[in-house]
């Protein structure tokens, strides 16, 4: 989008002289990472993603115990310990896109379409994922996906499996309980922010522990499945979920439309409503923004009332979606994979649709290679959690060794 | 620096709350292990013979055995909790070496992975799939309605009622009940001790066996050890609340042994872990205090507490597990529940191991005497949680 204004990073003074304001200095700095690792361009992402695929590979061929036995003459016979690898590695991976896209060796035609499962598995992340870039454009790092899904599932639920509505006013009742649950979570952090300053990142994660106890608590006691033992609730009103596209034989549901249609809100939001001009002010220089007459306090609140109402769109996907009864698992990790995507998305709403796709695309695969080709389903968290390393590293380490800055652009690109 | 802090705030994120439980990060830092093993390995033993060209054929097991896959989906703990999963995963992997059959596994890390799970299972045409704990009943039941040619065992719940899956559940509230007087037999306080990760049947079940061996020492001998953690008649007792946060099982241990107890089973898959480094410390500091573990032999699967396991509670997963898989391949399946008894061998208490001298003679020949009675019924250990 070319639109976004590049607003002069500050430029580094040649030697920040310790001032008397050295909190405003520390500050700066740290936005300047912030966005720095935010505004990478897409070459960064995609050749992250290459770089941790090929270690993910290396990390596949290792633990592979041909490879090991082939290594162990390798002076005899080099070529074994190549095709043992190639084996390896390509079998492996094979069965990831297998899994993510169409696999001919499954039993049973729903089964070779993994493809839907790619998509179920990304509808969760979009939205969550669409909630952290929101939050980055207007400065704000995010970190509470996690409680705000949990949040906005266990509103969803309540509204989901205790009330009784008329199909289609059921749903929407769901889907509204479930944005409102993740504003207000959200706008707890967002109004803390404005009105005390406590940090964003702090409030949120803390939130977090406190959504999950809080779920665990009405699990054992209010919402707890009648008769059931187990911290967790009654399954959804069949009127309260998320009609399924394909039919019973796919979890692909209505959710991705949902996510869809919030891509082209937020990318409206952002690049074309004065709203997202006033979130994308705030987030370049909040000070500058204050000056030109934007009320900084009132942004902090309103981006993370969005913001929350997404992830709490990301929870109603999950219990509406694909998980039918709430339990304080529901969130899964999708909020810490939200930030991931929103990362490798370069905090554009396009781009955070795509990552999240990816993302789906391993989860669905990551189950066919863990299953098909024996590799430990951690490699995919690993392979994940490069991805991060290498689009965070580069600007993280021109910070922390005061290398001068080179526009990213102009860098390894 | 509030970039540096910035940075290892966000880094922290991501290792302790991304993956949520320690497990998690056990697990990498095995996979991390194995790599570094793997390398090592490549560097120093590049040097040997290749081997001649294999000639064709399978070793062992008939053309049937080779065509059959066995399959195993783990809850959320994963197959090195030291526990249930750990002694099935285990009790399919010998079966697998015994009759030459082959295997497919997946781990859970969320409850939302059980069923895209369980669908891999079906497409790579497992004959039998063994679905882990109760988290997984609604998963198996979905998947196996869908499947109806698949056959399935959940172990651990019998809530399916299905042609093609089987329920394996254990009556361990009898080993327990053997655990609970051996415990009471060894304590000197006074004052036994037992917690839980959740107040669910599977677990509670261990600490009414508990509780009435210990009633049933009482009564033999005409002490009074009082049990800490658990009231039978109330159902209440100390919880955890988690199966993944290890510190929660070290608190749980530290408030009991504070309160005087000094034999302790806690029942919290791999909270057992915190309990004994709990134990462990205050031993250091002077105590004396036991550890019975339960599930697997404590001894053989957390060998780091060996020298305060005083026994452990078994579910002796891997008789099932193999017992299911050759009826299934006989074409021998049968829906009706496995229930694992002391008469059968499903459950029972493990050997005393290093601890085998605190243990007096007489006590032996009573848990002998107890064992048979439970067996024949002279000996009635009841718990709400029991299978029917």
């Amino acid at each position: 989008m070319s639109e976004t204004p590049s607003i002069p990073a500050p430029t580094p003074a040649p030697t920040p002289a310790p001032t008397p304001d050295s909190k405003d200095v520390k500050d700066a700095e740290g936005t300047r990472v912030i966005r720095e690792i935010m505004s990478g361009n897409a070459i960064i992402s995609v050749l992250a993603v290459l770089v941790a695929l090929v270690i993910g590979g290396i990390l596949i061929a290792i633990t592979d115990p041909r490879v090991t036995a082939a290594s162990g003459y390798f002076f005899a016979d080099p070529g074994a310990t190549f095709s043992a690898i190639w084996a390896s590695v390509s079998e492996a991976y094979g069965a990831l896109w297998r899994g993510a896209t169409y696999d001919p060796t499954a039993r049973t035609w729903q089964g070779q379409l993994g493809i839907f499962e790619t998509l179920t598995f990304a509808t969760p992340l979009i939205l969550a994922g669409l909630a952290v870039t929101l939050a980055f454009r207007a400065g704000l790092f995010n970190i509470g996906a996690q409680g705000q899904i949990i949040m906005g599932a266990t509103f969803a639920g309540v509204v989901g499996f205790q009330m009784h509505l008329p199909p289609v006013i059921h749903l929407l009742a769901v889907i509204l309980a479930g944005a409102i649950g993740g504003a207000i979570w959200a706008g707890i952090a967002g109004f803390l922010k404005a009105r005390t300053g406590a940090h964003e990142v702090i409030v949120t994660i803390m939130l977090n522990y406190i959504a999950v106890s809080f779920v665990l608590y009405l699990l054992k006691n209010q919402l707890k499945a009648p008769g059931s033992t187990n911290p967790i609730s009654p399954q959804m009103d069949a009127n309260a979920m998320l009609p399924l596209l394909l039919g019973p034989n796919f979890r692909v549901n209505a959710g991705l439309i949902l996510a869809i249609l919030a891509v082209i809100a937020v990318a409206w939001l952002l690049n074309r409503s004065t709203l997202g001009f006033e979130y994308r002010a705030i987030g370049a220089n909040p000070k500058a923004a204050r000056t030109a007459g934007m009320i900084v306090s009132r942004g902090y609140i309103t981006v993370m009332l969005i913001s929350g109402a997404l992830a709490g769109l990301a929870g109603v996907t999950q219990i509406a979606g694909t998980e039918k009864s709430l339990d304080s698992e529901i969130a899964g990790s999708i909020g810490f994979d939200a930030i991931t995507v929103a990362l490798l998305g370069r905090s554009k709403p396009w781009g955070t649709f795509f990552a999240a796709l990816l993302f789906g695309a391993f989860k669905a695969g990551g189950t066919s290679m863990a299953v098909n080709a024996d590799v430990s389903i951690d490699i995919v968290a690993v392979v994940q959690s490069l991805i991060v390393l290498f689009i965070a590293a580069p600007p993280l380490i021109r910070s922390m060794f005061r290398i001068k800055a080179v526009r990213p652009e102009g860098a390894k690109a | 620096m509030f970039s540096l802090w910035g940075a290892r705030m966000r880094f922290d994120t991501y290792g302790g709350i991304l993956k949520t439980s320690l497990f998690g990060a056990f697990k990498r830092t095995a996979t991390l292990g194995t790599v570094a093993l793997g390398a090592t390995a490549l560097l120093l033993t590049g040097c040997g013979q290749a081997p001649a060209p294999a000639g064709g054929g399978s070793t062992g097991g008939t053309d049937a055995a080779a065509n059959y896959l066995g399959c195993i989906v783990s809850d959320s703990g994963g197959f090195d909790d030291r526990s249930f999963n750990q002694s099935s995963y285990e009790g399919l992997k010998k079966t697998v070496a015994d009759l030459g059959i082959k295997m497919k596994e997946a781990q859970s890390t969320t409850k939302a992975d059980f069923e895209p799970n369980l669908n891999q299972m079906a497409n790579a045409g497992c004959n039998l799939t063994f679905t882990v704990g109760f988290l997984l009943a609604d998963a198996t039941k979905n998947v196996a309605t869908a499947n109806k040619d698949l056959h399935y065992a959940i172990i651990d719940d019998s809530s399916i009622n299905l042609p093609n899956v089987k329920p394996v559940v254990y009556d361990t509230a009898q080993a327990a009940f053997m655990a609970g007087y051996t415990a009471a037999s060894v304590s000197k306080t006074g004052k036994v001790g037992t917690f839980g990760g959740i107040n669910i049947p599977t677990v509670t079940i261990f600490m009414d066996g508990f509780a009435d061996g210990v009633k049933y020492y009482n009564e033999k001998m005409g002490k009074s050890v009082q049990l800490l953690g658990w009231n039978k008649d109330t159902q209440q007792g100390v919880f955890a609340n988690t199966f993944d946060i290890i510190q929660e099982g070290t608190k749980a241990t530290n408030n009991l042994i504070g309160d005087g107890a000094d034999v302790i089973m806690p029942v919290a898959g791999p909270l057992g872990t915190g309990a004994g480094d709990a134990i462990l410390a205050a031993n250091k500091d002077g105590k004396d205090v036991k550890l019975v573990w339960v599930d697997s032999d404590g001894v053989l699967t957390a060998p780091t507490y060996k020298s305060i396991l005083l026994t452990s509670v078994i579910k002796t997963m891997g008789e099932a597990v193999e017992t299911i898989v050759k009826d299934d391949m006989a074409g021998k399946f049968d829906p009706t529940p496995y229930i694992g008894t002391l008469k059968n061998g499903g459950v029972a208490l493990a050997p005393f191991h290093d601890l085998d001298s605190s243990v007096s003679a007489e006590t032996k020949t009573q848990l002998d005497a107890i064992k048979k009675g439970i067996i024949d019924g002279t000996i009635t250990v009841t718990s709400k949680s029991s299978p029917k």
